[in-house]
């Protein structure tokens, strides 16, 4: 909502400065954007004439002036511009100005070995319009010397509030005069409109076809006007709020919006054909309107016809076909009301922002219906002429009364401020309500232009919004005598561990789109309708995910394009898998590219390699753990989803039930589907599918238990066929004897000279962890062979001699 | 000159000359072996006579005991000499790198971290952590937070929306974290503090816009906490987030559905070409809205508004980090690239603490 200072003060006798007007407009919730004042950033360019303007020795087409700026000491300017010519007066600016079209602040220059010291300008380049084709071609009489934009009545500033949608009745410039007034900052200037005495019956009958989305609307005749244009103060303040004047009837209606909230419409009569209705479209209906556009119509829509056709969209637009035109003698002035809904469902189905709209849409002051008629017809019998009739009403412009039954001690519980009750009252009555009683609780009546006000808490707004927020003092809110517990539930400790696990772990936190391209969500297993957005901003972000991999898959390669192929990142997120709640899940994803290995990224004298599925598998098994899975309870088993390549995956379970997660080489066809090269790894694990840990009752750790006897470890080295998993010779090693075996480790695996094509060897040390007594070495070699009988039984191994 | 004069002159000079341990022990068994030099001279003390042996045996002894000393430390010079050497050529040149610790080149988001700041301030003064469905229901997402059907202040979200199922509805992706305030107030009872991070979504994209981003509400309901309450909460809140000792704040009316009456919170700073201060300076920089929760809102979670009161507020993670970190644009919070991560994250083992600081 923009309007000028000027015009403000035609609503409000205020001798208060213009920053004190801005400061309060924001400090009670008129939030101000912008203030633009031209007179000051114009300031240093002033009228002058060109004395002499002869041809430029070294240019065709420059021209070399001499200009009287008005100082006594003619100042030589060189000119480009064609129409520039001895004698015209223009507009000058002299060096150091800031020139706003063109960007640039004016310095002395030589232009083609002549000096110029100024510059004579277009408004292009004083960024009053488009206007380029020539300098400012000023009347004779404009006083030299003088500011051009305080000549030009451009030094008027322009104010910009931020309105929000709950208060229509600030989108005129009077309902802004009546709040600043309540807020002290002036009189509030209302007098009640005049009514015009109409000569005759209004010709043109209206009949209300559907009341539910018109519940009242006025129309008067105009006979004999002489449309044409508006006078210059009304043009001059259209043209400040960025409006384009067009002729005295139509700018009419746009002051009446800026300057009451109330939005007309004009019909030329001479185009109407008979009587008018309000109905609901009819499909297959259409109407070509102001804009230029032709909408197609339905039943959703409300519209004006007349005999013939759709004449205007009701609140919206008005028709082309019956708009008035510097032509127009007979005008049927239009002031109606329009169900707020049906106007913002039509504007949006529409796509048409109007300035009706806007105001219809958040609901215009329904008792203003026929007096906003009355002055509309004042100002087109003082700016037209011509005769009026009477008025014809259609339905009702009654509003219903709102009375809120108030308690006073309201203010103080909701906002911890006390104000008296003398307070309220002024406040509320300044702002147009009027409140009764004088007990504990009062009656407050809720003006006609305020829809916005429903109850208790919206009066409370009112009171402490005028007499500021500032009055509310900081209040200590303690925290209470409850014990201190933690806040945080599982899965947030969770998500956070994770975070940190994987960080530590040298790889960088990305935070990826929530949406994917649907060609990526089917391949990992998604691409459900109802997981598909019905408006995605792009093509490619347009399906929720099913997975983080995509968009880690993604960033990687955007890095690699970037020059920075080895990277390692990870995301912890959510997935989804359905629409409802609990089909959200959080997963903990990362992906390494080329040398992005755990142990260091990128090439190094001590050693390279590209990364691997136990960079993935490492990475996996140590965010589950930091996020609480129990280690001895997960399994590895090779393989995984169709987005793994098949023989160097695997999956983290706890029992075939319960899939905790994925681990290795992405498929190449996956790679390919992705635009993605390699080589790439990646992981995905839910934290979710984690175990909840059982509860304890206190925070102590199980006793240490220290066996006082040495440990002994052995080594052996088993022969297998190549399809034997190590995970299984392991496990065969440890069910030999749970409690004695203390751990077993794989510390070599080996295919090549002096091992059978189609076998490999691999090599374990077996740790024996004795609690009663030292062991013989006939006892170990009895636990060695039972290990060696075991493993053979159940992987075939055999022990390599 | 004694024999034992002479000998015990040559057997040093035999101690001294040798190079190497080999050649001392040569020289060892020469003088003290079996059938040495000094062993011979001890066995003639047997074949003495006691006045003899009272002149001879200290003479000889001494000279034994001279030569076991010498030989001793000519051992432990030879043997330090000949480490020496082996170190000599035991070198590695240090100045070769080693592989980064990968707990310095790890990071952290900075969305993750100030999610960590703003949970550790809030948890200390008892707001606990509620969280949501990033696919809401009309409902929850407008409807019950008082945004009422086709009303003007839903366009101001511009919402991404699925398809509409057989029924009509059609579920959306949250434009605010809002809704979790009435999953909260539907699933427990007052009074209730929580705060409520998480990934909001409006189909907005420019300069300054994204369409997913995030958002921390909070959220107090009781029978007594009011507008001043909220004021300090804030205060207290901006000055342990942007970690100065004062930030001095403006709260203008403004306008949401669910809160009234509502305000928009704008804090002193100083604008420069590179960083905003706090605490200081000409500028307000908006940076949250809050308010009262409206009657309607508690009424449509079953709580009565004559008994229930309480506020909400909301603002921008990726702001305020961008706000007290000095990022310029908001788009590279999305991009995943490397290189803003590294300069903008945080190293894992940086965690906010309000004893060690919320960054160091």
């Amino acid at each position: 909502m923009k309007f000028t200072l000027a015009w403000l003060r035609e609503h409000l006798d205020t001798a208060e400065p213009l920053d004190a007007l801005a400061r309060t407009l924001t400090m009670i919730g008129l939030e101000v954007e912008a203030i633009e004042d031209k007179g000051k950033a114009l300031g240093a360019f002033t009228i002058a004439r060109v004395i002499e303007a002869k041809q430029h020795p070294n240019a065709d087409r420059l021209r070399v002036c001499i200009v009287d700026t008005g100082t006594g000491e003619p100042v030589q300017v060189v000119c480009g511009a064609p129409n520039a010519r001895t004698g015209m007066t223009g507009v000058f600016s002299p060096p150091g100005t800031y020139i706003p079209g063109k960007k640039i602040t004016l310095g002395v220059g030589t232009i083609r070995g002549v000096e110029s010291r100024g510059m004579l300008v277009s408004e292009a380049e004083m960024e009053l319009s488009d206007d380029h084709d020539g300098i400012i071609d000023l009347p004779a009489d404009a006083p030299i010397g003088e500011s051009y934009a305080k000549w030009a009545g451009l030094d008027d500033p322009v104010i910009e509030i931020n309105l929000t949608p709950n208060r229509p009745d600030c989108a005129g410039v009077h309902g802004i005069a009546r709040d600043l007034a309540a807020a002290d900052m002036g009189k509030f200037i209302d007098p009640a409109p005049k009514p015009v005495r109409g000569t005759f019956p209004c010709p043109v009958a209206v009949t209300i076809e559907a009341p539910e989305l018109c519940p009242g609307f006025a129309l008067r005749l105009v006979r004999g006007a002489k449309n044409g244009p508006s006078p210059a103060w009304l043009q001059k303040r259209l043209i400040a709020i960025g409006l384009r004047p067009i002729n005295a009837l139509v700018d009419i209606t746009n002051f009446m919006t800026f300057d009451r909230g109330r939005p007309l419409h004009v019909f030329d009569a001479a185009k109407v054909h008979g009587n008018l209705t309000v109905r609901r479209a009819k499909a297959g209906e259409s109407l070509l309107a102001l804009d230029g556009r032709i909408y197609p119509l339905d039943e959703s829509v409300c519209v004006i016809a007349d005999n013939k056709a759709v004449e205007s969209l009701s609140g919206i637009m008005g028709g082309e076909e019956t708009g008035c035109s510097a032509a127009t003698t007979d005008v049927l002035i239009e002031s109606a009301l329009w169900t707020p809904l049906n106007i913002a469902q039509t504007g949006r189905k529409l796509g048409i922002n109007s300035d009706a709209r806007y105001r219809f849409e958040r609901g215009v002051d329904p008792a203003f219906m026929v007096p906003g008629l009355e002055l509309a017809t004042q100002m087109v019998l003082d700016f037209c002429g011509g005769t009026p009739s009477e008025i014809l009403v259609a339905g009702s412009a009654h509003a219903e009364d709102r009375i809120i039954e108030f308690p006073v001690a309201e203010v103080k519980r909701l906002s911890g401020l006390d104000v008296p009750l003398p307070e309220t009252k002024r406040v509320l009555t300044h702002l147009g309500f009027f409140v009764a009683g004088t007990g504990e609780t009062v009656k407050v009546a809720v003006p006609s232009w305020r829809p916005d006000i429903e109850g208790k808490a919206d009066i409370v707004e009112e009171v402490v919004r005028i007499i500021g927020v500032d009055r509310v003092p900081p209040t200590p809110f303690p925290r209470g005598d409850d014990a201190r517990k933690p806040v945080l539930t599982m899965p947030q400790v969770r998500t956070r561990r994770a975070k940190r696990a994987l960080a530590a772990r040298g790889m960088v936190e990305a935070v990826t789109w929530s949406f994917i391209g649907k060609a990526q969500a089917e391949l990992f297993g998604s691409g459900s309708a109802a997981l598909a957005l019905a408006n995605p901003i792009a093509a490619d972000l347009s399906d929720m995910r099913p997975s983080l991999i995509p968009g880690l898959v993604a960033s990687a390669q955007k890095n690699a394009d970037r020059g920075f192929p080895d990277v390692a990142l990870f995301e912890v997120g959510q997935v989804f898998r359905g629409d409802q709640p609990q089909d959200q899940l959080i997963a903990a994803s990362g992906v390494r590219r080329a040398l992005a290995k755990a142990a260091g990224i990128g090439r190094h004298w001590s050693g390279n390699g590209e990364v691997d599925a136990f960079d993935a598998k490492a990475d996996a098994l140590s965010v589950l753990m930091a996020a609480g899975a129990p280690p001895q309870a997960m399994q590895v088993v090779p393989g995984g989803p169709a987005w793994l390549h098949p023989g160097r995956s695997g999956t983290i379970q706890i029992g075939p039930q319960n899939v905790l997660g994925y681990f290795g080489e992405l498929h190449p066809r996956a790679l390919q589907a992705l635009d993605a090269t390699g080589p790439l790894v990646v992981f995905e694990v839910m934290l979710d599918r984690i175990p909840e840990p059982k509860a304890k009752p206190t925070r102590a750790k199980p006793a240490l238990e220290l066996s006082a006897f040495q440990p002994v470890t052995r080594d052996f080295a088993f022969t297998v066929d190549r399809a034997v998993k190590a995970g299984d010779i392991v496990r065969a090693t440890q069910n030999v004897d749970r409690k004695l075996i203390a751990n077993v480790t794989v510390f070599d695996v080996y295919e090549g000279a002096n091992i059978e094509t189609g076998k490999k060897s691999i090599a374990i040390a077996v740790t024996l962890q004795p609690r009663e007594k030292t062991m013989t070495d006939e006892e170990i070699d009895a636990v060695a062979k039972k290990i060696i009988a075991e493993v053979g039984k159940r992987t075939g191994g055999v022990l390599r001699g | 000159m004694t024999d034992i004069t002479t000998l015990e002159i040559d057997t040093m000079d035999a101690v001294a000359a040798a190079g190497d341990e080999a050649a001392l022990e040569a020289v060892r068994v020469a003088a003290l072996g079996k059938s040495g030099s000094v062993s011979a001279l001890l066995k003639t003390l047997g074949g003495m006579t006691p006045e003899q042996r009272k002149e001879q045996g200290p003479l000889i002894n001494g000279l034994k005991e001279r030569v076991t000393a010498a030989l001793a430390a000519r051992r432990d010079a030879l043997k330090g000499a000949a480490l020496d050497a082996r170190l000599n050529t035991e070198t590695v040149d240090v100045t070769l790198p080693v592989r980064e610790t990968p707990a310095e080149t790890g990071r952290i988001h900075p969305v993750s971290q100030v999610i960590d700041e703003l949970t550790t301030i809030f948890a200390d003064m008892g707001f606990a952590v509620a969280e949501g469905p990033d696919i809401e229901t009309d409902d929850l997402n407008f409807t019950m937070l008082n945004f009422p059907e086709g009303h003007p202040a839903r366009e101001m979200h511009d919402t991404f929306y699925f398809n509409p199922k057989p029924d009509g509805t059609r579920m959306l992706l949250r434009t605010h974290t809002s809704p979790v305030q009435i999953r909260t107030m539907l699933s427990q009872k007052p009074p209730i503090r929580v705060i409520i991070p998480g990934r909001t979504y409006r189909s907005d994209s420019d300069q300054t816009h994204t369409p997913m981003f995030h958002q921390v509400e909070g959220l107090v309901i009781d029978k007594g906490s009011h507008l001043g309450h909220l004021k300090w909460i804030l205060q207290e809140f901006c000055k342990a987030f942007f970690e100065v000792d004062n930030v001095k704040m403006r709260f203008r009316p403004s306008y949401f559905p669910f809160t009234e009456p509502s305000l928009e919170v704008d804090i002193q700073c100083r604008k420069s070409k590179d960083e905003v201060r706090f605490g200081e300076g000409e500028d307000w920089l908006e940076i949250l809205g809050c308010g009262m929760v409206h009657p309607n809102v508690l009424r449509n979670c079953g709580l009565d508004p004559d008994e229930y009161q309480g506020f909400a507020w909301g603002m921008g993670i990726d702001r305020i980090a961008m706000l007290k970190y000095g990022m310029p644009d908001l788009r590279p919070f999305f991009e995943a690239d490397v290189r803003w991560l590294s300069h903008y994250g945080f190293r894992p083992l940086d965690f906010p603490t309000l004893a060690g600081g919320l960054s160091t």
